[in-house]
């Protein structure tokens, strides 16, 4: 998805950093068959997820020349539109279809307008403030981040049994991060967390989006 | 052995025998553990130092209860007693708030190769730091 806009504007002072939420194994194929020339980092452990309080994939965050934040983290051109997918056929109505492709079109369009014109970008001005979570949440979320980090620790021992009640106090702490959950959660051949499990948690959001629409300006 | 696991470091270091709880490390084991630093000031990362309890109830003959220390900076803390493994978490109150004009917190990640790279290093260009997974 990313390759294309980097190689376009890669002479515009523009780089991507792509961060797996994944295991090394799992990530390989895919990084190894696109083969992007900006650098692409393997985080098992949801380090950056951590620290950007990020629940979910894609999800990403505009960074200037000297470091600061121009976008808050945020969904990257994607959309709610799988929850009408034909879950016999895994089909898609072709209006949802259409809405996907405008979503990530405007996501990738913006970006390119950033930079260009730089905090001229009425994309750059996303200056609405990041809600405070109430400490309590907060603190749970940091919990839950600590059961991940030894759950996937006790894994790599190949201790799956105490690892598996470590991935379920941290979801259960941080039930927003989809990040957590499908990456502790059984996968199938094709190597997704996508079976009855996954529907069911995703029907249980109701009204709540999986992908938090953005505001571009 | 006992394992102390930080953000990415995993350090492996001699058990303390005699010790029933906390984790009692020297400003050796810590420095290596976690990257912080004990100094008399109080303990240390970058330009930032927080006091240690005033009462000194978590130092000894030389050595800081680190779980102790960790818990007093409000920071997650979990200990696995089988496996002799601590898990000292970042926390909420390090975290910034992420706002636009804040500036991004600093990471630094293996690529497939295990070359590491460090977020910081692409300062000069705009940056789009984005996530995506095989799941």
């Amino acid at each position: 998805m990313w390759q294309v806009l980097f190689e376009s504007l890669k002479d515009k002072g523009f780089v991507v950093m792509a961060v797996a939420l994944d295991e090394p194994e799992s990530a390989r194929s895919w990084i190894e068959s696109a083969a992007p020339a900006y650098p692409c980092v393997i985080d098992r452990n949801h380090h950056v997820a951590d620290l950007y309080k990020l629940v979910n994939v894609p999800q990403a965050v505009w960074i200037d020349e000297s470091g600061l934040i121009v976008r808050s983290p945020e969904t990257a051109g994607a959309t709610d539109g799988f929850r009408q997918m034909d879950r016999q056929k895994f089909t898609l109505p072709e209006k949802v279809m259409a809405e996907r492709q405008a979503v990530k079109t405007q996501y990738l369009d913006a970006v390119s307008d950033w930079v260009h014109r730089g905090p001229q970008s009425i994309h750059a001005l996303n200056a609405k403030r990041i809600q405070n979570q109430p400490s309590e949440a907060s603190n749970n979320v940091a919990q839950a981040h600590a059961h991940f980090r030894l759950a996937q620790y006790l894994r790599q021992l190949g201790r799956d049994g105490e690892a598996q009640i470590h991935f379920d106090e941290a979801c259960r702490l941080h039930p927003d991060s989809w990040a957590m959950w499908r990456q502790a959660a059984p996968k199938d051949a094709r190597g997704l967390a996508t079976g009855e499990a996954f529907w069911k948690r995703v029907d249980a959001l109701g009204d709540r989006p999986y992908y938090a629409p953005i505001d571009l300006g | 052995m006992l394992t102390v696991i930080h953000e990415q470091r995993e350090t492996a270091l001699p058990a303390i025998e005699g010790i029933e709880e906390g984790l009692w490390l020297d400003p050796q084991a810590i420095e290596r553990a976690t990257g912080w630093s004990w100094k008399p000031q109080g303990m240390c990362q970058a330009d930032t130092c927080i006091p240690l309890p005033r009462d000194g109830h978590l130092v000894r003959d030389g050595r800081l209860d680190l779980s102790g220390m960790w818990a007093y900076m409000g920071l997650p803390v979990l200990h696995d007693e089988a496996r002799k493994t601590w898990v000292l978490g970042s926390g909420a109150t390090q975290r910034s708030q992420l706002a636009p004009g804040t500036p991004a917190p600093d990471f630094e990640l293996p690529d497939l190769s295990g070359q590491m790279h460090r977020l910081s290093e692409l300062r000069g260009r705009k940056v789009l730091l984005t996530t995506w997974a095989s799941w």
